[in-house]
């Protein structure tokens, strides 16, 4: 079992898992949007080979109005 | 005669005006306003995304693509250097690598005055990390070189505090800023109205960016056009050149000689 903290709301998973993943489950696969992990980016051509460990802590960030 | 364009960072743009996406009431309104304005610089913020819990929301990205816009994440809401630093390097990875962005560090959430010294410090780390740094700063002219002196590709002073839509509060400032940098000089932040942004221009200023002013207009998209039209209306009055006032003395438009003799004499 490990805890990850993304965009400040902590979940568990009971197998280790990579970004992809992760990204599928949250309905995110496939969608304009970056993540940071630990304060690092994982580039999007490394998400498949990320696996997340117990305590990292993710941003995962879209593009929003701003000005 | 060349074409008057906005070069920023090696490339041309016709419009003089850049425009900010947030505060529309949808994205429809977002899109009518920035085709109205004929922007072609488009400002976004870089938020959490959903994890989930809203997974057909629209994405503001569909709605003003990267193909047919020069998208400039900004760091709105950072109020240190590391903050905005990632922030943009987070903005650069979801736009593929495009380094053109808007720096702005912001002093306290009351004002949203900018942070000189945090703003120094950030533009210092992106410009070594190879991006092109729009910054968002006070109308302190030493600053100004400063940030242009470290690398910064524009120079982009506040008018007056954003989103209070109080116009230029010293345009004297915004002149001695220009006489010391070389690089655009972009009023950002303050324009109220269509004047406001016809007096930026006509000081000379390359460009104005705006959000606010529009957005919060009660109809955002003639408000758009309005502002379109100050832009280039101020820019063709500065490079037309005002005629020198003249104090206390009038001159006639209409010929002198040749006036019907009076038939009081």
């Amino acid at each position: 079992m490990i805890s990850v903290s993304i965009n400040g709301v902590v979940r568990q998973f009971d197998t280790p898992l990579n970004v992809v993943a992760l990204l599928e489950q949250m309905q995110l696969g496939g969608k304009r949007i970056a993540v940071e992990c630990n304060g690092e980016i994982i580039p999007r051509g490394q998400f498949d080979q990320h696996l997340l460990a117990d305590g990292d802590r993710l941003e995962i960030v879209a593009a929003v109005g701003g000005g | 005669m060349n074409k008057d364009t906005l070069l920023i960072a090696s490339k041309n743009y016709n419009s003089r005006l850049l425009l900010g996406t947030g505060k529309y009431k949808d994205f429809a309104e977002t899109r009518a306003a920035v085709e109205a304005s004929g922007a072609e610089i488009i400002t976004i913020a870089i938020r959490r995304s959903n994890i989930g819990q809203n997974p057909n929301e629209p994405n503001l990205l569909d709605i003003l693509p990267p193909s047919k816009y020069t998208l400039l994440p900004n760091t709105a809401g950072c109020y240190s250097a590391d903050d905005a630093v990632r922030t943009l390097r987070l903005a650069r990875e979801l736009l593929d690598g495009h380094s053109l962005v808007k720096l702005e560090v912001l002093g306290d959430p009351q004002s949203l005055y900018p942070n000189v010294v945090e703003t120094l410090a950030a533009a210092k780390t992106l410009v070594a990390e190879g991006f092109q740094v729009m910054v968002y700063t006070s109308d302190d002219p030493i600053i100004a070189k400063q940030l242009e002196d470290i690398g910064c590709v524009a120079i982009m002073p506040l008018a007056s505090l954003i989103g209070s839509g109080m116009g230029i509060l010293n345009p004297w400032n915004l002149q001695l800023i220009m006489e010391r940098v070389q690089v655009p000089v972009i009023v950002d932040a303050g324009v109220g109205t269509a004047s406001d942004a016809a007096i930026a221009m006509e000081l000379g200023c390359d460009g104005v960016l705006m959000n606010t002013a529009i957005a919060a207009a009660r109809q955002p998209v003639l408000m758009a056009g309005a502002m379109k039209q100050a832009v280039e209306a101020g820019r063709s009055a500065y490079l037309a050149g005002r005629m020198p006032k003249k104090l206390y003395s009038a001159s006639p438009s209409s010929p002198t000689a040749g006036i019907i003799a009076s038939t009081r004499s």
